[in-house]
């Protein structure tokens, strides 16, 4: 985990006049997962196309290992890559599919069907190596894919959308199997996906991208419960995100005042260090609040009015009005349980959290991009 | 117990549904362009070849009798396959490139290359044909050059020989071949190539194991369509080859225009069926005839030595390409790989110039004083204002023009409800239906043409319109079909759906949704069968009778007889008129894609 397996510098790509990717760096682990996650659009494809040698960059540089292959064709680099739509070859069979780049590489005839068998085996499918591609499921298919993929074990491979195709619950199936895949062979991955689930559950690090550039790379926790600008705390998961004033600083939280009325309350100063008095944004997970019956005189509390309630399985989210009008709404979430002391629209209810759980973002881009889009 | 539960659910006011018969809508649709077939292609094909065995007292085998007699119709025959056979190998070798090119350009160089390919293939098969007599001719481009060269003191012969007859038989079914490979090779998809390159296959390599045998259903389609084209055709061997290269169709012209021996031309009609129909079966078995209207074969063989055998030839092809790429000079692969290799464009606009060059030769030509002799010499309009002075040519263009109109309509009226049903109607015997109504391409056009003749001589339709409206359609409607099938198969029908929920009646939908969005596919057919009728010779050839000539047969008639600067200037303007239809469908496309 240590060494770099592919890293890159100031790599840009413009389309005329149009950026579809920005000078980005980036460096990947040996054996990391890596995700690239973005709404559609952000360059994402893009990246993972410059990384495979499949379209050329305008400027910057592509490492894989300790070679410059910036301008080397796909086949001189040491990457798998399992396409959207997995494009297998209509005109071979399973096995002479995944038999395909081991002939690249001049295995014998006789081995590469032996390592084909043993590849069919790792996703699953050893039954249907003489079958065609057409022949098979969604869900086989994408195995086929992988296996073509890992066949020739390639130190990095490199995978757009490959689930976006798949319903829901094979998604979640074949997620866990490219998990095991990734642990069982160790290789390199950079995955590409604008399902923000999947980036959390399957990812060591997410590459946050928005409009051709990286928003922000951390661990899935990092990104979640730390993000840096409101576009990374609103991509990923739900999110409350209040006005406040810093009143004050105690070790790695600050004290802040919420609202008209100032409600006192503490967040995670999240490596800002603006000084007291300045306007921020707090955002707490809707499963960090703490919910309490009544205008409660707790200190620390928001007070809201109940306009929604939604179970939505094992959660049932709360929708409320701040009784401070200038707040904006909030959503709060706790486990399901049966009807006992449920909540009703109209309730009152006071909202707390612990500091721990609250976080200052103090990278406004996103919140003045959203003015200027309502303006 | 059941009629009360009816009783109760029935609306009071509300209009009963009962549930049209299943068969109505199928029939309705599917009828009209049956009985015309059967009408107008199985009966007069029919009677054409029981004249072969009936001599209107009894059964006899008389015409088969002279058709063995003497070597004579055998060597035609063999003749025949010969030059479609060489026409075919080399059409296709040629468009191959051609469209390849075409299937990786994008936007408006794709755009050019194709305005050309179209132009060749729509311009008159008969000016082209023209073209090369004045080519190869003995005052002809290439002699009076090469004289003026030096390289020869007197003509050569290069007209009427095998030679010429080829060069003008792959100059009119090259088009042809480009465009039915075209519709394969757009449907492959894009990663595939890439997806290989990715998995370390080089270009070379994933050209020929990849690319290449997903085209190949593409390339057999094309190689069955010129070939049934060549060997029914008679126009390019008649102008441009000598004894030695008389086809057979023109044996039928001569049975049915000159000897009146109507059984023999029955028999002979037999026995060039009987060929074209080996020929089609067997390619149903190896490519199936799906693959003609552009849907991707269905692999057949699962692992036959014929198949390893092909997989090494391509690998071996594939590695011999790449060390001939790998010779070339490369600074970086990646930075200095050009949109699309420098010597295959090249290669491809030198094709399209020299199949373009031909038609454009006659512009010159028809402004020039000396005849159709080269270099053209002075500047003179007489040969235009004799054109225009001519009664008899200013009809055949009228003519010509209602003809077409007649046949694009009626082509359209019961073409595009026929091809909704192929690819929306669900009905058993659709693939039965649809190589029926496909059979007029395949019946080598000859035949059909000396049948009709027969059958409307009978019914009084010779000589006129109608007789001419009804002859076109029956080979135009099968292109009227496959094109609007190919653009229907892209249409998404949810989108009819989608307007019939927001009340909708079919019909209003059909006109609100349906047509605009299509629009571009029908006018495409639309003049696809109007090109189709405006360039049609064959049936033509008897039907329009003596006196009431059609362009085409006008064309013919004047340069079998005697050659004048006259048909340059009717080539210049065909010409014009093509390139003019063609740019303005183009840019109706362009407008209906955008609004
Ligand atoms: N070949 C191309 N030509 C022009 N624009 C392109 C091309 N490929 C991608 N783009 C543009 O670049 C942007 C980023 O595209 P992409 O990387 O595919 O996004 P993502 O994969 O994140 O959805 C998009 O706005 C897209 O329209
Ligand atoms: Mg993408």
């Amino acid at each position: 985990m240590s060494s770099s397996s592919l890293s890159v510098q100031g790599l840009a790509k413009r389309y005329g006049d149009f950026v579809a990717l920005a000078p980005t760096d980036l460096v990947v682990a040996d054996g990391e997962f890596l995700t690239l996650l973005g709404p559609s659009g952000s360059g994402k494809t893009t990246l993972l196309s410059l990384l495979a040698g499949l379209v050329p960059p305008d400027e910057g540089s592509v490492r894989i290992g300790s070679q410059d292959v910036t301008y080397a064709p796909p086949y001189e680099r040491d990457i798998g890559v399992v396409f959207q739509n997995y494009a297998l070859f209509p005109h071979m069979t399973v096995e002479e599919n995944i038999a395909f780049p081991l002939k690249m590489r001049k295995v014998a005839a006789a081995e590469a069907k032996r390592r084909a068998g043993e590849a069919l085996e790792m996703v699953h499918l050893p039954h249907i190596a003489g079958r065609y591609p057409r022949e098979l499921s969604g869900g086989q298919q994408q195995r086929v894919a992988l296996a073509r993929c890992m066949v020739y074990k390639p130190s990095i491979i490199l995978m757009d959308e490959p689930l976006g195709a798949l319903d829901k619950k094979l998604r979640e199936h074949m997620q866990l199997e490219i998990k095991r895949l990734h642990r069982e062979l160790g290789t390199t991955v950079v995955y590409v996906t604008h399902d923000q689930e999947e980036a959390m559950t399957m990812s060591d690090r997410i590459c946050l991208m928005n409009a051709g550039r990286i928003e922000q790379l951390g661990t899935p926790a990092d990104l979640y419960f730390r993000p840096r600008s409101l576009f990374v705390a609103d991509f990923l998961g739900e999110s409350n995100i209040l006005p406040a004033a810093l009143r004050g600083r105690s070790g790695d939280e600050v004290e802040i005042g919420l609202g008209t009325l100032g409600v006192p309350g503490r967040a995670l100063a999240n490596g800002n260090d603006l000084p007291p008095g300045s306007e921020v944004r707090v955002m707490v997970r809707p499963q960090n609040l703490t919910v309490a019956r009544g205008a409660g005189n707790a200190v620390g509390g928001l007070q809201g009015r109940v306009s929604e309630v939604m179970v939505t399985g094992s959660l049932t989210k709360v929708y409320m009005e701040p009784l401070d009008g200038k707040l904006p709404p909030l959503v709060a979430a706790f486990p399901t349980r049966n009807e006992t002391d449920a909540v009703r629209i109209d309730d009152v209810l006071t909202l707390s959290w612990s500091g721990r759980d609250a976080v200052v973002i103090a990278d406004m881009t996103a919140d003045r991009a959203r003015a200027a889009g309502t303006a | 117990m059941s009629g009360q539960s009816l009783a109760m659910t029935h609306v009071p006011g509300a209009k009963r549904h009962s549930p049209p018969p299943a068969w109505r809508k199928p029939v309705l649709m599917g009828a009209p362009l049956v009985l015309l077939l059967v009408a107008f292609l199985v009966f007069p094909v029919g009677q054409l070849l029981a004249l072969s065995v009936y001599n209107g007292q009894g059964f006899t085998l008389a015409p088969y009798a002279q058709l063995f007699a003497s070597s004579l119709y055998v060597t035609v025959l063999w003749i025949t396959l010969k030059i479609s056979l060489a026409t075919t190998l080399v059409a296709v070798v040629a468009a191959y490139p051609v469209a390849y090119l075409i299937s990786i350009a994008k936007g408006p160089a794709k755009s050019r290359l194709i305005f050309w390919v179209l132009l060749s293939f729509w311009t008159s098969f008969l000016v082209r044909a023209f073209a090369w007599v004045v080519i190869l001719g003995r005052n002809g481009v290439v002699n009076s050059t090469l004289m003026s060269l030096g390289i020869i003191d007197s003509p050569a012969d290069l007209l009427y020989g095998f030679g010429a007859v080829l060069v003008g038989m792959v100059h009119a079914m090259l088009p042809l071949a480009v465009m039915t490979m075209l519709a394969v090779m757009e449907n492959i998809d894009r990663t595939l190539p890439r997806a290989a390159g990715t998995l370390g296959a080089k270009p070379g390599t994933a050209f020929w194991t990849v690319y290449f045998p997903l085209s190949l259903p593409g390339v057999a389609a094309s190689a069955i369509m010129v070939f049934v084209s060549a060997i029914g055709f008679f126009i390019v061997p008649a102008l441009l080859g000598g004894r030695k290269e008389t086809m057979i169709t023109q044996l039928i012209i001569d049975q049915v225009q000159q000897t009146l021996n109507w059984g023999l031309a029955g028999a002979i009609s037999v026995l060039l069926l009987t060929v074209v129909l080996v020929v089609f079966v067997l390619y149903d078995r190896v490519f199936g005839f799906a693959s003609l209207t552009g849907e991707s074969a269905v692999v057949r063989n699962r692992d036959t030595a014929m198949r390893r055998l092909g997989g090494r030839v391509l690998a071996a092809l594939g590695s011999a390409s790449d060390a001939l790429i790998g010779l070339m000079p490369r600074r970086h692969p990646l930075r200095g790989r050009a949109e699309r290799p420098l010597a295959l464009t090249a290669f491809v606009w030198l094709l399209l110039v020299l199949i373009s060059l031909p038609a454009f030769l006659m512009i010159p030509l028809s402004f020039g004083k000396g005849g159709l002799a080269w270099p053209p010499s002075g500047f003179t309009l007489q040969w235009y204002q004799q054109l225009l002075d001519s009664p008899i040519w200013m009809q055949a263009l009228w003519r010509s023009i209602v003809v077409a109109f007649g046949t694009g309509l009626l082509s359209m009226a019961i073409g595009v409800p026929a091809a909704f049903l192929m690819v929306r109607g669900r009905m058993r015997g659709k693939g039965a239906m649809l190589a029926f109504i496909l059979s007029p391409i395949v019946v080598p056009r000859m035949i059909i043409a000396v049948g009709m003749f027969y059958v409307f001589a009978q019914m009084g339709l010779v000589g006129t319109i109608l007789g001419l409206v009804i002859g076109h359609t029956v080979v135009a409607v099968p292109y009227v079909v496959m094109t609007m099938m190919a653009v229907l198969r892209n249409y998404d029908t949810r989108l009819d759906l989608a307007a019939q929920s927001l009340g909708a009646r079919p019909l209003a939908a059909l006109r609100h949704v349906t047509f605009p969005i299509l629009g571009a596919g029908m006018l495409s057919s639309f003049l696809f069968a109007f090109a189709t009728s405006f360039d049609e010779l064959t049936i033509s050839l008897f039907s329009s009778g003596g006196l009431s000539a059609t362009l085409p047969k006008q064309f013919w008639d004047e340069v079998t007889l005697q050659v004048s600067p006259v048909i340059a200037a009717v080539s210049t303007g065909l010409l014009l008129f093509v390139a003019t239809l063609i740019f303005v469908a183009d840019r109706l496309r362009r407008r209906s894609l955008a609004g």
